[in-house]
């Protein structure tokens, strides 16, 4: 919302600094998100004429250009714009002159040979408009030397550019910054406007007006001017629409506009000879209702869930959407002579789904979906009228009404609870000297309660903590002493937290960087990586590349390593911490989303092994209870270099390499390990217990075992044997050498070899006691297991 | 014996001295001191020597031994130190050109910020909540004072998810949601923390991603204030962002607080002095936060005249783009490993 200050002086004497004015209406909630002053430091500007234009050698940017600016003598400057010809009217900005934001004077300056004796200017470089591509060209026949703040009537004024929270309507307005303003400032503030001349017939006599709406419309009011003369409208309104940022149309739509941004009440000028029956309907929308509307586009409305309101001639054809935009048949052309002005009270609840299903949002839907004033219509209509009579036009006597006022609400507000939420300590009379300047007027005190009626305007004030709010706005944030609270607890992460940490820690330490990528995936992916497609969709992407929300991260993991190796940033290893959505059984409300660690192992030499060893280092650093990798499969995953990784027999995720035609899929080369582990069954899983297991001060004793084990026996069936096998005095097994060579391990036949050490707590173990422990371990293993002791 | 004595000491002392290894004073030794020695050649003669020239001529030879004695432990010392720095020499390595650099990987810069945001909270007392991505619509906007339709669902651009009833599940759009599954969880008092990731339906630019990260408060307990409010986010300030840079709070509107703010910080570039960055203001805007919202209290079955509370949310990449300068938030977009091996 644009405010000139000069408009907000009309109804509030506010004559403090510019700069005082944007810090009280930041403090009070209106943010001041820029500050624009207008026409200001165009003193040395002045109108010239474009006498000649000439190259400059050596020079293929700018050009010369001398310039009649109404002495006797022409002025030459050198000028890099090219939207203009000889003859044009321009803005010269004369040596000197310091324009709006510029950092210093414009001096003579000799370019290339021609010398500059000051500027031609653009609407941006004079403050005017975001217009930097050429000058300013202006209208012909301005005096040649005349000032040009003079020549086009421009005053200096400042225009606060405020950013209005949705719940303050009323601050959609000039009235409604004023009088928040006002208070803040302690000034009088005063609304009401010049009285009208009514003296044309009586509007009942003239139109009709029948309103069928019910809830969607509770109030409506009507007038009618006739011998309109439609023209330009009077400057001050034209300049200060422009300044508000509307761009001036005609005297009868300029003055609906106007308005609009002084009382925040839209309203919509119809042809009265083009409404056939003379008058206006409004009624709920039939299905699949059409209508034109003003910006051209055909709409169709009565289809959503919710009634759409149309205002209609009496024949019943659709004119307009109530309170979003009028339609094209009745729109006020310059052959106009007669206006049936509409000002109503819509829904804000309606008017805000139509608008929302239409996808039509204008200034005035944006206002009644908020909430107007159904009290202002009346002064609004008759300053709507005021504004287009005085460019032409005779206004009819009275206004047509119909609907009523609905009541104002009181609300009770406790000083005492003020001051407890606010952690203030004012007196009663404080808390009632903010809210009265507001319009809140006191209805009945009682001893610890003051009852207050809310202003019409105020539709987001219903309870008492909306006035909690008005006070603190009023008394100042930053004058409420800062506390802090002594909480009653000590601060702590959970378990799941700091090991979620923790292995960050350990994903970084085993040379893994953190990758987050998109939870939403392109819809194709799933079946890249060899997952059904059941998966959740978004019902209104934003691209085409984030339609469906990831079961897995390996797409976005794939795809950030082929990001990488575009810059030749090979060789990575990544891990991400994030969440899958896996699609919900049906009568489920919301999916049983995971928290999942990833990790893509994609350096020199990586491949399922590297896998495994990370999963090792994992189950050590959390102190995992018995770690275990039986064979298995996995989407996306090598069918035959895969496993689920478990902690005491249940499951936690899964280890292996992703499917080499996966990883081409994704234009990735090389092998890539994979570690897949759910944190949230990773955090069930048992852990070693707390306790310290003491270290033996004897010697142990080490024996090595090779076996010739049939292939498809996995080593960790035969590791667990032998762990069963060795006893209590086992505190090491190692695998440390896997061999294959038919020849000397026999067909289908591979070597695994073992390092057992063994260590007693209370003494040296003898020869012959691991001698037996030997014997047991090959006998268990030999007759469990397609397995042969090597000699 | 005298001159011949002196002159076995001095050939000695002289081939001690000459040993240019330990080795040859090893047989520098033998020859000055072993069995064939004339040191012990004459030590022999002593016996057949009258007494008292036996006593004198012993004293003597004991003085000699200890001459030759003293030099061979003087020329060991040195050789020992000569031979040590030979064999240091002999492994000498230039460390500069050893082959290989840092093998360490690195947490995302993201998660290294949320973890110290959650750290000065948990200083402050508060622990860490936290809750699924994709809600209903009852925890993303009902429960939070936003009724279906209400004008201020339009201030979040919402991603919807294709499940159950028209526009009733969507990702969420803050972390505001936690807030109410911890107050249906628990009972008050309540001091946590709820960082997470939130999805908006918006173009990415400089300085907003359309998934990004926030970290919520909540804090519910008997008689807090507004000042509590502010108090709380200024400690936070000078904990996160350092000595001198301060908050300040300014009206703003959020459906579920009342009063609410946005709170600005001290710019970080210029020192609250006024720059680019900054806009000339000193400032920049961090977040949103206010009173707990009475309605949101009942929704949740805690009576608003019993207990009160404040939230606060902000952006974490944000406080990361403040902190380390990042002029693009979109890098975080592509994984670039060259960036996020620099944190």
């Amino acid at each position: 919302m644009r405010v000139p200050l000069s408009w907000l002086r009309d109804f509030a004497p506010i004559e403090v600094p510019p700069e005082e004015v944007a810090a009280t209406l930041d403090r009070l909630g209106l943010v001041v998100e820029a500050i624009d002053r207008v026409g200001q430091g165009l003193e040395g500007v002045v109108v010239a004429r474009v006498s000649e234009i000439s190259s400059i050698p050596g020079a293929d940017r700018i050009r010369r250009v001398v310039v009649d600016a109404g002495d006797a003598d022409p002025v030459e400057v050198v000028c890099g714009a090219w939207n203009f010809n000889e003859g044009d009217v321009v803005a010269l900005a004369t040596v000197g002159t310091v324009l709006p934001g510029a950092p210093g004077p414009i001096t003579r300056r000799k370019m290339k040979g021609a010398v500059s004796n000051g500027m031609l200017c653009s609407g941006a470089e004079l403050g005017l408009s975001e217009d930097h591509a050429g000058i300013l060209v202006l209208p012909s026949g301005l005096e040649l030397g005349a000032r040009f703040t003079d020549a086009m009537g421009i005053t200096a004024d400042v225009v606060f550019d405020l950013d209005i929270t949705p719940n303050r309507p009323d601050a959609m307005s000039i009235v409604g910054v004023a009088r928040d303003l006002a208070a803040a400032l302690r000034v009088p503030f005063d609304r009401a406007g010049p009285a009208l001349d009514e003296s044309g017939p009586d509007a009942t006599s003239v139109a009709t007006i029948r309103l069928e709406a019910g809830e969607l419309c509770p109030r409506f009011a009507a007038r009618v001017m006739t011998d309109v003369v439609v023209s330009d409208a009077p400057d001050v309104v034209a300049r200060r629409l422009t300044l508000a940022g509307m761009r001036p149309i005609n005297s009868v739509v300029d003055a609906s506009n106007y308005v609009m941004l002084e009382l925040g009440q839209p309203s919509h000028p119809y042809d009265l000879d083009r409404l056939p029956g003379g008058g206006l309907l409004v009624r709920p929308a039939r299905p699949a209702e059409i209508l034109v509307t003003l910006d051209g586009v055909e709409r169709r409305l009565g289809d959503g869930p919710h009634p759409d309101c149309l205002i209609c001639d009496l024949e019943g054809n659709p004119v307009g959407i109530a309170g979003v935009m009028g339609g094209a048949s009745s729109e006020i052309s310059e052959s106009t002579t007669r206006v049936l002005l509409e000002v109503a009270y819509f829904d804000p609840m309606a008017v805000a789904r139509t608008s929302k299903r239409l996808g039509l949002r204008t200034e005035a839907s944006a206002r009644f979906e908020r909430g107007c004033d159904p009290e202002a219509l009346e002064l609004a209509a008759a300053r709507v009228c005021a504004l287009t009579a005085a460019a032409g036009a005779r206004v009819s006597a009275g206004a047509i009404v119909e609907g009523g006022v609905p009541p104002r609400r009181r609300i009770r507000v406790r000083p005492a609870r003020v001051n407890r939420l606010l952690g203030t300590s004012l007196a009663p009379p404080a808390v009632t000297e903010y809210l009265e300047p507001l319009g809140f007027t006191i209805q009945a005190e009682e001893p610890d309660a003051v009852e207050v009626e809310v202003p019409s305007w105020r539709p987001d004030v219903s309870e008492e903590i909306d006035l909690v709010e008005e006070v603190a706005r009023h008394h100042g944030y930053s004058r409420i002493e800062r506390t802090v609270p002594l909480t009653p607890q000590v601060g702590s992460l959970t378990t799941y937290q700091r090991e979620r940490r923790r292995l960050r820690e350990v994903m970084a330490g085993a040379g893994l960087t953190e990758v987050w990528t998109p939870s939403m995936l392109p819809e194709g992916d799933h079946a890249l990586v060899g997952l059904d497609p059941a998966h959740l969709e978004i019902e209104n992407p934003l691209s085409r590349d984030e339609t469906v929300l990831r079961r897995t991260m390996l797409p976005g993991i794939l795809r950030a390593l082929r990001y990488n190796a575009g810059h030749r940033n090979v060789g990575l290893r990544v891990f991400e911490v994030g969440h899958v959505f896996p699609p919900p059984a049906p009568g489920q409300r919301l999916p049983d989303e995971r928290e999942l660690l990833s990790a893509a192992l994609w350096a020199d030499g990586d491949d399922a092994a590297a896998a495994v060893r990370l999963w090792r280092t994992v189950a050590d650093a959390l102190r995992l209870d018995s770690p275990a990798l039986v064979a298995s499969t996995s989407a996306g995953l090598h069918p035959a270099r895969c496993a689920q990784a478990r902690v005491a027999g249940e499951p936690v995720g899964h280890v292996g390499e992703v499917d080499p035609s996966v990883v081409a899929a994704f234009g990735v080369e090389g092998r890539v390990g994979w570690l897949e582990l759910d944190l949230g069954l990773l955090a069930d899983a048992p852990r070693h217990p707390g306790s310290a297991q003491p270290v033996s001060v004897y010697p142990s004793s080490d024996i090595d075992l090779a076996f010739a084990v049939d292939e498809g026996v996995p080593a960790a069936t035969v590791e667990a044997t032998l762990r069963d096998a060795a006893g209590e005095l086992l505190s090491g097994l190692w695998l440390f050498d896997v061999y294959r060579d038919a020849t000397v391990v026999g067909e289908g036949r591979r070597s695994l070899a073992w390092r057992l050490r063994f260590v007693a707590l209370d003494r040296t173990l003898t020869d012959d006691e691991v001698a037996e422990i030997r014997r047991r371990c090959i006998e268990a293993v030999e007759s469990n297991h397609p397995a042969a002791l090597r000699g | 014996m005298t001159d011949e004595l002196a002159s076995t000491v001095t050939d000695a002392i002289e081939a001690i001295r000459s040993a240019s290894s330990l080795e040859a004073l090893r047989q520098a030794e033998t020859a000055a001191l072993g069995k064939r020695s004339p040191l012990a050649a004459l030590s022999r003669q002593l016996g057949s020597m009258p007494a008292e020239q036996r006593k004198d001529s012993g004293a003597r030879l004991q003085e000699a031994r200890s001459r030759v004695s003293a030099e061979l432990d003087r020329r060991r010392a040195e050789l020992e130190i000569a031979e040590r720095s030979r064999r240091h020499e002999a492994e000498r390595m230039d460390l500069t050109e050893v082959i290989g650099e840092s093998s360490r990987g690195h947490v995302h810069l993201l998660s290294q910020t949320r973890d110290e945001l959650e750290d000065v909270f948990v200083g402050m007392g508060y622990r860490v909540a936290e809750g699924p991505e994709v809600e209903t619509d009852w925890y993303n906007f009902e429960a939070l004072n936003m009724p279906p339709a209400h004008p201020a669902r339009g201030m979040w651009d919402t991603l919807y998810v294709r499940w159950g009833e028209p526009e009733s599940t969507v990702m969420r759009t803050h972390t505001s949601p936690v807030q109410i599954r911890v107050m249906e969880a628990q009972s008050p008092p309540i001091y946590i923390v709820a960082p997470g990731r939130v999805y908006r339906r918006d173009t990415p630019d400089a300085r907003h991603l359309a998934t990004f990260h926030q970290i919520e408060g909540l804090v519910i307990d008997r008689g807090i204030t507004f000042g509590d409010l502010a108090g709380t986010i200024e400690t936070f300030t000078g904990s996160y962002f350092g000595p001198g840079i301060h908050s300040r709070l300014r009206p703003s509107y959020f459906p579920f607080t009342e009063p609410s703010a946005e709170f600005e910080v001290t710019c970080a570039i210029c020192k609250g002095d006024g720059c680019r960055t900054c806009s000339d203001t000193g400032w920049v805007e961090l977040g949103g936060c206010g009173m707990v919202h009475p309605n949101v209290l009942r929704a949740v079955g805690i009576d608003p005249e019993q207990w009160s509370g404040f939230a606060f949310g902000f952006g974490i990449d944000r406080c990361a783009q403040v902190r380390h300068e990042i002029a693009d938030m979109r890098v975080f977009l592509d994984n670039d490993i060259r960036l996020l091996s620099q944190f």
